[in-house]
């Protein structure tokens, strides 16, 4: 090749990488718009609740939101975005469809990719804590202390599962099986003791399985506080958790506090898991975690590219996923992994990547 | 110093001082505690008894991670799996600098000066997955003088790099060392230690021996550390 074609050729990979950029960032400003969209909608159903002017106003732009909601549907000859419960399950779909993927992304390459599913199955156990607590003290029982419990129990969980982990040494599969199977346990033998006893307002095959429906006030508005939360981390902690995942005997020698990074990590993820299940399950969760990230690992170039695109395909997975669920009255979970997962095989068939990624 | 793990003593007794400036190749067995030895040194592992100070500092005291560059063994790091740019890699060594802070142009430019200081500015946008082996410890160091270490710890860092990349590499280093820079090194192959290091210590267990090159050579210390039946590394020479 004489050097001006290489120069040419060159010139043609540097346009390329470019233009590749420039859409990548243009889709992560959508996301990040769609984001705000949701966010505003979480805060006008809270803003509307006060009474008084702001709870006017806040009545005001609820009315269009769904009103926004009426118009999609006129468009897409549908009736299911007019009702706010839908506009709920949607938000809290595309906040987890941001976090998720944002904090599999450091999982996936720590090796942990099975973590996700091990904290949803201790917020199982959660959940029927919560039955029991509930039930036995005469509270409501209601989803939103449940999911509470859930929160609590699974980032105790996490932090209790990282000090196994490290008394053993390594994220090995043993430690894995152990807690999740045993949470599962704990969670089936409480439910079935005390079905009888006390009244369980609740389906629980609904935090098995998933559902849009039981998307409530307040989860929603959990999952926003936790997605700002998470986001801000992230950005704040961004180099310290990138070293700890590429190289973590460099960071600590270079005197970074591995294992507090490490129990952030963790806890994120747990916190993630918790707000994830309400749409995709127990079973399911870990997938919106673990898939996007393992699709953006085969095309990414650097870090930062993986991250962007973990995020972009998550949100492309959850955003066609609850449309198909919605439109076709399929379980959401099932059809947002399924595309997800037809994502990642469409990133594995474009990939120049030799080396393979180890999704144990 | 002395470290176990469990019942099994991995280095026992073992006191040595490193100048400033100088450049220290570790020398021993298959598991006679180099790597462990290293990790003594540079506070990745706590002595059972004994204590290390870094720059004249204790241990625990010792906050200054940006001073010590640290090139692991190749296959604990993730760079064969995980999508991480040659660039990035390189500015890891800004981190410590830059704390809870953003990344500056100045760090910027430090690491892209780094980057041509070792030679491979070109590959900074490539996956350092797919570097060779060379080009790969090439941006180890260039993470270690991105981030202005005073100090190099260097585990093996030449297990399957051809012969020709591996000269290179070694004068880079006696050129980095000549600069002032303190670097420790764990090689297995005698010949190529003793050319270009300044002194040996020689360790199985205990150590052997400890003093210049030229000292180490006239020593009996590597049979001694080998064991009489021991295979000896060191290449014959016909």
């Amino acid at each position: 090749m004489s050097a001006e074609a290489a120069d040419e050729t060159e010139s043609v990979g540097t346009r390329a990488t470019d233009s590749r950029h420039a859409a990548e960032r243009i889709a992560l400003g959508s996301i990040g718009l769609l984001a705000l969209v949701m966010l505003g909608f979480v805060f006008v159903d809270w803003l509307r609740q006060l009474g008084g002017p702001a709870g006017a106003v806040g009545v005001a732009v609820f009315e269009g939101y769904v009103g926004a909601g009426g118009a999609l549907d006129a468009l897409l000859g549908t009736r299911v975005f007019e009702f706010p419960g839908t506009i709920r399950a949607v938000a809290t779909g595309v906040l987890v469809g941001i976090v998720g993927p944002l904090v599999g992304a450091f999982l996936v390459h720590r090796q942990m990719a099975l973590i996700g599913e091990t904290l949803a199955h201790t917020a199982f156990a959660g959940v029927a804590i919560g039955v029991v607590v509930t039930g036995l003290t005469g509270l409501a029982g209601t989803r939103e202390q449940l999911i509470f419990v859930a929160f609590f129990v699974s980032a105790l969980a996490a932090l209790g599962l990282q000090r196994l982990t490290e008394r053993t040494d390594s994220y090995g599969d043993v430690p894995i099986a152990i807690v999740l199977t045993g949470s599962f346990a704990l969670g089936t033998l409480l439910i079935s003791a005390f079905r009888d006893r006390i009244a369980i307002g609740i389906e629980i095959e609904d935090f098995l399985f998933g559902q849009l429906a039981i998307v409530t006030v307040d989860g929603t508005r959990m999952v926003a506080v936790l997605t700002v939360a998470v986001v801000a981390l992230v950005v704040l902690n961004y180099k310290q958790l990138f070293y700890i995942t590429f190289d973590e005997q460099a960071a600590r020698v270079a005197r970074i506090n591995v294992g507090g990074y490490n129990s952030l990590l963790i806890v994120m993820t747990a916190l993630v898991v918790v707000g994830a299940m309400q749409i995709l399950g127990v079973i399911l969760v870990a997938g919106l975690l673990v898939i996007p990230a393992a699709a953006a690992s085969q095309v990414g170039r650097s870090f930062r590219e993986t991250l962007s695109l973990s995020v972009i395909f998550g949100q492309c997975s959850v955003l066609l996923g609850i449309f198909l669920a919605l439109v076709g009255g399929l379980p959401a979970g099932g059809s947002i992994i399924l595309v997800a997962i037809a994502v990642y095989a469409l990133a594995v068939g474009l990939s120049d990547r030799s080396t393979n990624l180890s999704v144990h | 110093m002395t470290f176990a793990y469990g019942e099994t003593v991995a280095v026992e007794n073992v006191s040595l001082t490193v100048e400033e400036g100088s450049f220290l190749g570790l020398i021993g067995p298959n598991g006679s505690g180099k790597t462990t030895l290293l990790h003594l040194l540079i506070g990745l592992k706590e002595p059972d008894s004994g204590s290390v100070e870094l720059f004249g500092q204790p241990m625990s005291a010792f906050e200054d991670g940006e001073r010590i560059g640290y090139v692991s063994q190749r296959a604990t790091d993730r760079s064969g799996t995980m999508p991480v740019s040659v660039r990035e890699a390189v500015l890891m060594g800004r981190f410590p600098h830059a704390g809870l802070g953003r990344i500056g142009e100045e760090d910027r430019e430090i690491a892209a000066r780094a980057l041509e200081r070792v030679g491979i500015a070109e590959l900074a946008d490539r996956p350092i997955g797919q570097l060779s082996g060379g080009q790969r410890q090439r941006a180890f160091i260039a993470r270690a003088l991105a981030s202005e270490a005073d100090l190099l710890a260097l585990d093996e860092p030449t297990v399957g790099v051809d012969a020709d990349s591996r000269t290179e590499f070694y004068n880079m280093l006696d050129e980095l060392n000549d600069e002032g820079i303190t670097i420790i090194l764990i090689e297995h192959d005698v010949d190529i230690l003793t050319e270009h290091v300044d002194s040996v210590a020689c360790l199985n267990r205990e150590l052997y021996h400890h003093g210049d090159t030229v000292s180490f050579l006239e020593s009996d210390a590597i049979a001694e550390a080998y064991g009489t039946t021991g295979r000896v590394i060191a290449h014959e020479h016909p």
